[in-house]
């Protein structure tokens, strides 16, 4: 009994914890593309209908809880899509599965997050840098790619990374639309074996290693690109 | 004389509602330099603000070698600006950038040079404003005399029909004023067109052909330094210098 329980905990949380990557990867890097993209365009105010609908985006994933964001998702694009009676086509695109809603909603969750971090950094920019490269002949467009980014993607790192160890954690929500993530795989096994403590302890430490991971790899790049 | 090379024909501005610059007009022939003073606020940076149109002026017409930048179009805007080299009071280096990479990041998106090419530009003339040795430093690691003369290699090298600066040594401490001051001389001697806002009387005054006294907007005198600054206090930009070279010593 006891051999079989340390099987299916080393088998099923391993298992995962791969999952866990498989969601947390590109979540991260969809989060933080989606984040840079709108974070520049409400920090630079322009083109200012964007702007002002990207306003709108940060202030629904910030505003509603992530629970409720996943239930939405999983649930209620289905459920919409059929009161609608819309063609099977948008019907089939509508009905996600586990994984594609959790990544599809942990990324404009995080990329809601970020945006806030990187225009606030790119407020920060002294007006005076976009003055002297307008001054050379820069586009708008060059001076914000060149100029300015460069230099808010430095000040908004930190956050960046913090935003990313944030969502490492709140992958395990995705257990709750039914992906045997990680969090999803300890609860099976503690409730086939009644053993929680110690399920859960291990599930702990497998985010506290990516968490560690994590952390030692964004103070690398943040060395790494650190300027004078 | 031939045309000007710069020509600045009844320009204003307002801004909420307050007069900034009221209906200025100047000229400068090619290898001129010539002096913008005044109290501050008068309306010396908005004016050199507007030739480089990072301010639009409300009427008037800037002209540049006879072409005037109303032809070229708000969409050309920036190759009028490219012409035009402008140094600013604090520097405004890219501070994410090398010196090197600070002369040569224009060169290369903006004319679209190579890297090795504009790197090789970029070294030039900071070894022009005797910097040769200091490419690989970021701004934070030069002093501010430094600073403003790698701002001075980054218009150069964008081949600049005319230099705009504005009060390029406001912001130095006066041991650095004088390293600063000698590359702008010898800019001056080899023939670049300059228009430049200073409080450093003394220093103009050998340079320059005309001193442009600026007040509320308007250019109240203008004239030839030693006509301009030996009416005796009688004048107001008489009165202006007397009163800076009082404290800051004579030049």
């Amino acid at each position: 009994m006891a051999a079989d329980y340390y099987q299916a905990l080393g088998l099923e949380l391993t298992r995962g914890f791969w999952l866990s990557l498989k969601i947390i990867g590109p979540s991260a890097v969809g989060g933080f593309l989606i984040g840079l993209v709108t974070g520049a365009v409400r920090g630079a105010g322009h083109p200012r209908f964007l702007a002002r609908l990207l306003d709108g985006y940060v202030a629904l994933f910030r505003g509603t809880a992530l629970l409720v964001q996943i239930f939405i998702v999983y649930y209620g694009l289905p459920n919409l899509a059929q009161a609608l009676n819309l063609p099977p086509f948008w019907k089939a695109l509508l009905s996600l599965s586990p994984y594609q809603a959790s990544v599809l909603v942990f990324a404009l969750c995080s990329g809601a997050y970020h945006s806030e971090y990187i225009r606030g950094a790119v407020l920060s920019i002294g007006r005076g840098q976009f003055q002297a490269a307008r001054a050379l002949g820069f586009t708008r467009f060059q001076t914000f790619a060149h100029i300015v980014l460069p230099q808010a993607l430095r000040r908004a790192w930190p956050g960046c990374g913090n935003e990313i160890i944030y969502l490492i954690k709140y992958s395990s929500l995705a257990f709750v639309v039914s992906a045997r993530e990680l969090t999803g795989a300890a609860q099976s096994v503690s409730n086939t074996y009644f053993r929680f403590t110690e399920t859960f302890l291990v599930a702990g430490l497998y985010y506290l290693a990516l968490v560690t991971l994590a952390t030692w790899l964004f103070q690398r790049l943040e060395k790494a690109w650190a300027r004078p | 004389m031939t045309e000007p090379v710069l020509e600045v024909s009844h320009i204003s501005k307002s801004c909420g509602g307050r007069l900034i610059l009221d209906d200025v007009s100047l000229s400068l022939n090619k290898g001129e330099l010539k002096v913008l003073i005044g109290p501050s606020g008068g309306g010396k940076s908005t004016l050199l603000q507007c030739i480089h149109f990072l301010q639009t002026p409300d009427a008037g017409e800037i002209i540049l070698e006879g072409r005037p930048a109303s032809d070229m179009g708000r969409r050309h805007i920036n190759v009028f600006r490219r012409q035009i080299g402008m140094i600013f009071q604090d520097f405004n280096l890219f501070d994410h950038l090398t010196a090197e990479h600070n002369v040569a990041i224009a060169l290369r998106k903006v004319k679209k040079q190579s890297r090795a090419q504009a790197l090789n530009r970029a070294r030039e003339e900071l070894a022009r404003v005797g910097l040769a040795d200091k490419g690989d430093l970021y701004p934070a690691q030069l002093s501010g005399g430094q600073k403003q003369r790698v701002s001075i290699a980054r218009a150069l090298a964008m081949d600049p029909k005319v230099m705009l600066l504005d009060e390029p040594t406001s912001a130095l401490d006066p041991e650095l004023i004088g390293e600063v001051l000698k590359v702008i001389a010898d800019l001056s001697q080899s023939g670049m067109t300059m228009l430049m806002a200073t409080h450093q009387i003394g220093f103009a005054r050998h340079l320059t052909s005309e001193i442009i006294f600026m007040e509320a907007g308007r250019i109240t005198e203008s004239g030839p330094p030693a006509e301009l600054l030996s009416t005796c206090g009688l004048s107001r930009a008489a009165g202006f210098c007397a009163k800076l070279n009082q404290l800051m010593g004579r030049g």
